[in-house]
């Protein structure tokens, strides 16, 4: 086969492995040499497992020989670091897990491999999932693969980085205010955050648990739906997830876009919006409009909500979640604590980034005696009224669209001084995440030579409407095979 | 002055469910430190709880038991607080919605009267670790088997006015659980500890005084000593002028005294939030029916049968019932041949005796309710009395099939033959004329010194009230 074989999409891939053009063995050692050739330019993946994935990818030639080949058989991919892997180790970004090897694989990870994909390696990240831009990794920050010196977006930044520069056709993710979509719009590539329950957070190290969704980022929504169609389900590990059936997602992408409806929130498109991504995103949807679809000016009422809502509930939870972490059975320990105290404080302080503290002092706060009220306690009622504008909208239409982000991806150390302005990247994301609906963003044109992404999102646990709309709109056009120079 | 003492208790039942509140690791105790406590235990990162449903089932039996609301919907929340054998930094437990409500119980007195004391709530939660702090140098240890354990913690309202009354009402809540199997009640092991609040206040006064709370008493004698200290040094507070603070005591069984464990200002802010791991937990009537019955007869209304219909004193109603496994094995030896109050009497009488001696639970007695009720039936028919029955339960206690086998194989049948008991009382008169002259010249307490030589020739087979009989006769002729 030719040099070029890291340009396939999965679908691709699946093809040529049906038709025996190429071997798992082969993919994958092709892959592995992109790895190695274009990773220390963009440290998007931290760990790879040659021997794992060697033997994983003969096991997956040996089983299509049997006839025994699923759609996702022997094609390589890379997971976040936020999933458990009992191969490598399990860092989620920060030197307290700099040195944790899980016992057990997250259901996503155990479905994958069930589902006969090979993983190669463990993907960068922003340490614990917190940030946008993946330059708050213990392990340093990722390049943009379309500029190195742009950052490829967070908290997924590795996935989409890898992906982007076609080190693996798909990689896991998760998304807690925009943290699939907004790397993925900022590297020029495709990505899913399901309904919340869709997926397993089993093994998925926890974030913001009301708030967090694994799923997945690669070139195209086809090789989405493919790879999210094996990792959802219900989960009995899981009881945040849901047991609602799972269609087939590649089985619904050819379905007519004619007579659709999509609302465009007027507020997704008002101040805060750079004027040239406004006009990217105009330009797709005229396209959709070309593909039959109508559409319509609608509200979300209680938009300007999102972020405050977001930046209360989310450090909240987290203050929580990462209480575990604290030097005592797993993870960094200082050196000779002198007392209990001491362990705690040195422990955690040397363990944890400074956006990671930050969130866990502004959680601890909110959560406080006297305070609670005020602030998470007003937060979740606020997340009622956003679930409350969309139910309304989507009376009226099939899907809402807008931009995945406010800007196209800006330039390493541009915003690591302002956590604010920081923040306002996942002005349009996080109402997904405190509403649970699913969400996809998708390359529609360029700004400066970065990409921009369009945000579809659906109803609760229609992914296979917004999946739809987006292949169509691939069929339609070729922002989704632009790749990088190095590429 | 003149004080009044108002109590309320907070007790944390450990559930006797096999697997922990929110894994599947084992809840079996004293097993090897940390080999019971699985990924979800330990807190490992991305692991998530799952709810036990067999602790749904026995919460809301628990309710059932004591006419409390049962919470249809009710929440799991955080109680976020950093200690080594806390593995996640939080504990999940209920806080705002509680599975079980407003109840109340009515607890039997020491002086035979009854009081109702009312139950503010009850809720699952998990236990903790353990920390062990004598085994190794200057270090701690941390041992997580309990970690995750299901506690149900109930919780009363203010309404006891003495130890004693706290007692009562603990030692009721105690024999309630076990009963409806939802406890094993092991205090030793920790299976069911009380946590004291108490105050005083001046009799006629409607508002609370500032209370303490007492932690973790692990038995009634303890219980009641720790409160009685504490009302002593309230008391001595108050009266010398100072105030009660607003704190958590330890109670010191070698001191006999409580001490100040930590003031309210250092408490911990517990940032109680619901948990978004677990969704609310929601029973509906289906469950709650099927649960119903399963409930046993409680052990108030079982109590009353025996007295109304069983004929039984009070007491021994009272003992009989305190636990399901007596009044089980009780019910189990009636017979139509005699009168239920034979059984109990035996029950309370010889049984008990022999389980206090041998130190052993019902479960261990090796002796069934039926070998005792064909024992039972034997001495009603008068074919062993009394004291052999003492010897056949000995028997049986070491193994043997049945009273009729043992009575077999030993001899043991009563005599009952009135010639055959005066030739032996003949026998006796003649071997011992002095003091038959003592006795007819007015030493009645020879009588006993007859019996006794009678029964010895007899093997103790003679039938006493026959003997005792002829005996007078003969003597007084």
């Amino acid at each position: 086969m030719s040099a070029d074989l890291h340009t396939l999409t999965l679908a691709q891939m699946h093809s040529a492995l049906q038709a025996g053009d190429v071997s798992s063995r082969e993919l994958v050692d092709h892959s592995l040499k992109r790895i190695e050739a274009t990773n220390p330019d963009l440290n998007a993946i931290l760990q790879v497992d040659v021997e794992g994935a060697q033997a994983s990818a003969d096991a997956a030639d040996a089983s299509r020989s049997a006839g025994n080949a699923g759609p996702l058989t022997g094609i390589p991919m890379a997971h976040k670091d936020i999933f458990c892997t009992k191969r490598l180790n399990t860092t989620c970004g920060s030197r307290m897990l700099e040195n944790f090897a899980a016992p057990y694989n997250a259901t996503v990870v155990d479905r994958l491999n069930e589902a006969g994909m090979v993983m190669v390696g463990k993907a960068n990240m922003d340490e614990f999932a917190m940030g946008s831009s993946n330059e708050n990794s213990y392990f340093g920050s990722v390049g943009n693969p379309w500029n190195k010196e742009y950052v490829p977006g967070g908290s997924s930044g590795g996935s989409a980085a890898a992906v982007a520069a076609r080190m693996v056709p798909a990689a896991t993710a998760t998304d807690t205010g925009g943290s699939i979509r907004q790397p993925a719009a900022f590297c020029g590539i495709t990505g899913i955050k399901p309904t919340y329950g869709r997926v397993s957070r089993y093994g998925m190290i926890a974030f913001a648990s009301s708030l967090d969704q694994g799923g997945v980022v690669a070139a195209t929504a086809e090789d989405c739906a493919m790879m999210l169609h094996a990792m959802s389900g219900f989960d009995e590990r899981d009881s945040t997830s849901a047991d609602v059936e799972v269609p087939n997602f590649a089985a619904g992408l050819n379905e007519s876009i004619k007579g659709l409806t999509i609302g465009l929130p007027e507020e997704y498109f008002g101040d805060g919006l750079e004027a040239a991504v406004g006009d990217a995103v105009q330009a797709g949807i005229k396209e959709l409009e070309a593909l039959g679809a109508n559409v319509k000016s609608i509200s979300l009422p209680n938009q300007h909500l999102c972020i405050p809502a977001y930046y209360v509930v989310a450090p909240a939870e987290a203050s929580s979640n990462l209480s575990r972490f604290d030097g005592v059975r797993f993870g960094h320990r200082c050196e000779d604590p002198k007392d209990l105290e001491d362990l705690y404080k040195r422990s955690r302080g040397e363990g944890f980034g400074p956006e990671v503290i930050r969130r866990i002092m502004i959680g601890t706060y909110t959560l406080s005696a006297g305070y609670y009220d005020a602030y998470y306690k007003k937060a979740q009622q606020i997340r009622r009224l956003i679930s409350d504008d969309f139910d309304k909208a989507f009376e009226s239409v099939d899907v809402v669209l807008g931009p995945t982000t406010p800007s196209p991806a800006f330039k390493r150390g541009a915003k690591t001084d302002d956590p604010v302005s920081m923040y306002l990247n996942d002005l349009y994301t996080v109402s997904a995440n405190l509403s649970g609906l699913p969400g996809l963003s998708m390359p529609c044109g360029f700004v400066n030579d970065m990409p921009v992404g369009m945000q579809l999102v659906g109803r609760a646990f229609d992914e296979s409407r917004i999946l739809a709309v987006a292949h169509q709109f691939q069929q339609a056009t070729d922002w989704h095979q632009k790749m990088p120079a190095t590429v | 002055m003149s004080w009044e003492v108002v109590i309320g208790l907070e007790i944390h039942a450990q559930l006797a469910t096999k697997s922990k509140i929110f894994s599947g690791a084992s809840t079996a105790f004293g097993a090897e430190p940390n080999t019971q406590a699985c990924a979800v235990d330990l807190g490992l990162p991305g692991v998530l709880p799952v709810m036990n449903a067999q602790a749904v089932e026995m919460a809301v039996k628990f309710a059932l038991a004591t006419d409390a609301q049962i919470g249809r919907t009710s929440v799991f929340a955080r109680k976020n607080y950093f200690y080594p054998d806390l593995p996640k930094g939080y504990q999940i437990s209920q806080m705002a919605l509680p599975i079980v409500g407003e109840g109340s119980v009515t607890v039997a007195q020491t002086d035979g009267t009854e009081k109702e004391v009312g139950l503010t709530r009850a809720h699952l939660e998990e236990d903790a670790g353990k920390s062990v702090h004598d085994q190794f140098n200057d270090a701690t240890g941390v041992d997580l088997n309990r970690a995750g354990t299901p506690l149900l913690e109930i919780v009363s309202e203010p309404d006891m006015r003495s130890s004693a009354e706290a007692v009562a009402y603990a030692r009721h809540i105690h024999s309630l659980v076990r009963y409806i199997d939802i406890c094993d009640g092991n205090m030793q092991e920790g299976s069911f500890r009380c946590d004291a609040n108490v105050s005083i206040r001046e009799k006629g006064d409607t508002e609370l005084g500032t209370r303490t709370e007492i932690k973790n008493v692990n038995s009634f004698r303890f219980l009641e000593r720790a409160i009685e200290f504490e009302i002593e040094r309230q008391i001595d507070v108050l009266e010398s002028g100072g105030t009660v603070v607003q704190e958590t005591r330890l109670y010191d069984a070698d001191k006999d005294e409580t001490r100040s464990m930590r003031s309210k200002e250092e408490a911990n802010d517990y940032r109680y939030f619901p948990d978004p791991d677990l969704p609310p937990l929601v029973v509906d009537v289906t469950f709650i029916e099927s649960i119903r019955a399963t409930l046993p007869e409680l052990p108030h209304v079982r109590k009353a049968r025996f007295i109304e219909d069983l004929g039984l004193p009070t007491d021994d109603a009272v003992a009989l019932t305190a636990d399901k496994r007596v009044a089980d094995f009780f019910e189990a030896t009636l017979d139509d041949s005699f009168k239920p109050r034979k059984a109990a009497n035996w029950m309370t009488g010889e049984l008990f005796a022999r389980m206090n001696k041998e130190e052993v639970s019902l479960s261990e007695v090796p002796v069934s309710a039926e070998q005792v009720k064909g024992m039972l039936i034997r001495m009603e028919d008068g074919t062993i009395s009394a004291k052999i029955a003492k010897q056949v339960f000995d028997e049986l206690w070491a193994g043997a099939e049945s009273a009729d086998a043992v009575i077999e194989a030993k001899g043991l049948k009563q005599i009952s033959d009135s010639g055959a008991i005066e030739t032996m009382i003949d026998e006796v008169l003649a071997a011992n004329p002095g003091q038959v002259e003592e006795y007819r010249g007015g030493k009645d307490k020879l009588m006993s010194f007859f019996v006794g030589q009678v029964m010895r020739a007899s093997k103790g087979k003679a039938n006493p009230a026959q003997l005792n009989d002829i005996l007078k006769k003969k003597l007084d002729g």
